[in-house]
């Protein structure tokens, strides 16, 4: 398929291994920021073609994964309200919540549709003046411009039935956590290339240049990914730190200045809750007062309430890269896709799900 | 009262609690997910439906079951069909009652000869709808070979169907002499795949959620009686055969590769996919190995007759498109499938839970 497989030739990418091995002459822990990022190198055994000493550390990019459980919690709590249509992506929809997921709640006679844009959900609405549709608006800056867009055309319609349930997270804000953690082994980034094309890289400068880490813009195929990290590795060994964009088919340096002026006209910056991680000042978007009324937790009247995680569950220090997702004590026992102590064992970008479907029988024997 | 106090207040029958092999504190209720072709509907067949009827016939858990009578042999399968919408690029419900049916008796080696046809219709439903099934049936029934003998129409309360539900059996002939099982299967065997994989799956999410792409992308849905006959006439070796229908070409092998205790190594290059399947799927974060097919077929067939079969295959028109996507490589305790995958890196092909969701972004 034309701009696909030029980006998973076998020969390019055995190439790339080899450049990548020869600039190696130490071992470098490197980390692909994005969980779309986590599912490819497993999915297509990236990691196995480089050399021993660098490994790649899964990071924290996947939505599904980090949207904490009070917030799901409220979308269970929503969606079988009488005349509610809950609306959401597929893959929050089997998210383990205190009183179960969203499937489960369908299963009990909610009204939930999966949908596959903000925008389904707005015409779900005015083709249902009568009931109320919640959209679960979670994700990081690539699905907030739609959002937006989402939120700004109901506003101008008038519509009174269409609120969002938001859950917004921030990319560089997790970077700098993870980064000024006691327990960080990260020593360079691939930065996620759909949030790029979105938000741009001018925002990683500083970042790099404070934690002396390079960071390489990279994105999804596997040819993508080996050079991310060939070019990381060489900064690395040379003793450079700087912001490297190779993904420039995709990215520019200021981003998509329309996606930015949308989602900066709807939404502002807030403190977010990361599941598995905890909160992190600044690093989430939530609706500003001008869209007030589009809030699903001002409409609903639900207060907010705190939820222990399953004292069990590890996904914190994986999403941290602290611990390998294979390392954790209940995985592949415990905690399967088929019942998840967290969430980063159901999303497909999860690091927890991507071993367990791709690795699944080797690394689950050599755990047990 | 909400939903959950009505949950709450209904008295649990406790019995029921205790004999029920199925976990139900971990499921209270049936999930989509249990019809999805992944491990919870395996783990709803094993621990309720074979615990329950636990008969030698069943065990073999193939698409149907093959009985000896009187000296004959025949087959025996039934489906239901409970597709949304009703009629889809490449087909519609009754085409694939019809088609469901006949491959599954097909895959026991069996020439498909009766079906039966039970029709579930909600009130309400336009006549003219369901004349347009019955007239598919009549065709797709009349392709394959096969009569629809006798039947059953019950008619349910508006809003209590989706329209309309079909369930049909089927009954086959086995000649004597031919068996076709997982257990046949051998280290050394080579998987041929007779066609592109995802098209049917695909179709039906296009329609569906109103997706529209470049092309309109058709279901596969297809009598595969002639091509499974081709190889068997000839005399190839054939050990098992597997229509690739919920959970797609992955779901099949692996099932087949558990329940032959083997380890099966497939190539992803080798795996046919059409561009605009590939291209939906990748668009909706799909794997196209794990979506359905309702025209498409796995065969296990000996190494010596690997060749031939392929070449067999490919004289068909529903096996134009066949390749040679694998090898048994070894015996293996709980049955593994590993996949060389586009770069050249081996990973492990596992089975999903259920059906696989869209992903966010």
């Amino acid at each position: 398929m034309k701009f696909i497989d030029e980006y998973r030739d076998a020969r390019a990418a055995r190439k790339l291994a080899a450049a990548i091995a020869r600039v190696t002459t130490r071992p470098w822990n490197i980390m692909e920021v994005c969980g779309g990022q986590t599912h490819a190198i497993v999915k297509f055994g990236i990691d196995e073609l480089l050399p021993p000493q660098i490994t790649l550390v899964h990071g924290p990019g996947c939505p599904v994964c980090v949207t904490p459980v009070e917030l799901i919690d409220k979308a269970v709590e929503i969606a079988p309200l009488p005349g509610v249509i809950f609306c959401s992506f597929g893959d929050m929809l089997r998210v383990p919540g205190t009183n179960g997921d969203l499937l489960s709640a369908k299963a009990r006679g909610a009204d939930v549709r999966v949908v596959y844009s903000p925008l389904d959900a707005l015409a779900v609405a005015r083709a249902n003046p009568e009931r109320q549709v919640v959209f679960f608006a979670v994700g990081f800056e690539t699905t907030a411009p739609a959002n937006a867009l989402a939120v700004a055309q109901a506003q101008r319609e008038g519509m009174r039935n269409f609120t969002l349930l938001v859950s917004h997270v921030l990319v560089p804000p997790a970077m700098e956590a993870i980064l000024a953690s006691p327990s960080n082994r990260v020593q360079g980034f691939l930065a996620a290339g759909h949030v790029c094309t979105v938000m741009g890289y001018e925002e990683y400068a500083p970042i790099a240049a404070r934690y002396r880490v390079p960071i390489v813009v990279t994105g999804f195929e596997p040819l993508d990914i080996l050079e991310g990290v060939y070019l990381c590795v060489r900064q690395l060994e040379e003793g450079r730190v700087e912001v490297e964009n190779p993904y420039a088919r995709s990215v520019r340096r200021e981003g998509n200045r329309e996606a930015r002026r949308l989602i900066a006209e709807v939404f502002q910056v807030v403190p977010r809750r990361w599941r598995g991680i905890g909160e992190i000042p600044q690093s989430g978007l939530g609706l500003r007062p001008a869209y007030a009324e589009f809030d699903a937790e001002r409409r609903f009247g639900l207060a907010g309430h705190g939820v222990e995680e399953p004292s069990e569950c590890r996904s914190g220090l994986v999403l941290q890269g602290v611990l390998k997702p294979h390392e954790c004590p209940a995985f592949g026992t415990r905690c399967t896709p088929e019942h998840p102590l967290g969430a980063t064992m159901v999303s497909s970008e999860g690091a927890c799900a991507a071993y367990y479907r791709y690795r699944g029988v080797p690394v689950r024997a050599a755990s047990s | 009262m909400t939903l959950r106090d009505g949950h709450a207040a209904m008295p649990e029958p406790e019995d029921f609690v205790l004999s029920c092999p199925i976990p139900i504190r971990e499921y209270p209720q049936v999930l989509l997910a249990h019809g999805g072709g992944g491990k919870l509907m395996h783990a709803l067949i094993e621990k309720m439906f074979l615990a329950a009827f636990e008969n030698p016939l069943l065990a073999t858990r193939h698409d149907g079951a093959v009985v000896d009578l009187n000296g004959g042999r025949i087959a025996l399968t039934t489906d239901s069909y409970v597709v949304r919408p009703l009629f889809f690029p490449g087909g519609n419900i009754g085409t694939l009652a019809v088609n469901g049916t006949v491959n599954d008796l097909a895959m026991c080696g069996a020439r498909p000869l009766f079906l039966t046809a039970g029709f579930i219709l909600e009130e309400g439903l336009p006549m003219e709808t369901l004349w347009r099934v019955v007239r598919s049936m009549q065709e797709a029934a009349a392709a394959a070979g096969v009569q629809i003998v006798t039947g059953d129409t019950k008619v349910v309360d508006k809003g209590k169907g989706d329209g309309l539900f079909v369930n049909t059996a089927g009954l086959g002939v086995v000649p004597p002499g031919r068996v076709i099982a997982p257990d046949r299967v051998r280290p050394g065997d080579a998987v041929l795949l007779s066609g592109d994989v995802g098209r049917h799956g695909m179709a039906i999410m296009a329609v569906r959620e109103g997706l529209t792409f470049e092309s309109e992308i058709d279901s596969d849905c297809a009598p595969l009686v002639e091509p499974v006959m081709a190889l068997l006439d000839a005399g190839v070796e054939v050990h098992c055969l597997r229509d690739l229908t919920r959970g797609g070409l992955a779901s099949g092998v692996i099932e087949i590769a558990q329940a032959a205790g083997v380890h099966v190594a497939l190539d992803e290059r080798a795996i046919p996919v059409r561009q605009d399947v590939r291209g939906a799927c990748e668009v909706l974060g799909l794997d196209p190995l794990y979506v359905a097919n309702e025209g498409r077929f796995v065969a296990f067939v000996a190494p010596a007759d690997a060749e031939r079969a392929l070449q067999l295959l490919r004289g068909h028109p529903l096996g134009a498109g066949a390749s040679l996507i694998g090898r048994v490589a070894e015996s293996h305790p709980h049955g593994l499938v590993t996949m060389t995958t586009e770069i050249g890196a081996t990973r492990v092909v596992d089975m999903l839970s259920g059906e696989q969701l869209p992903r966010i972004c």
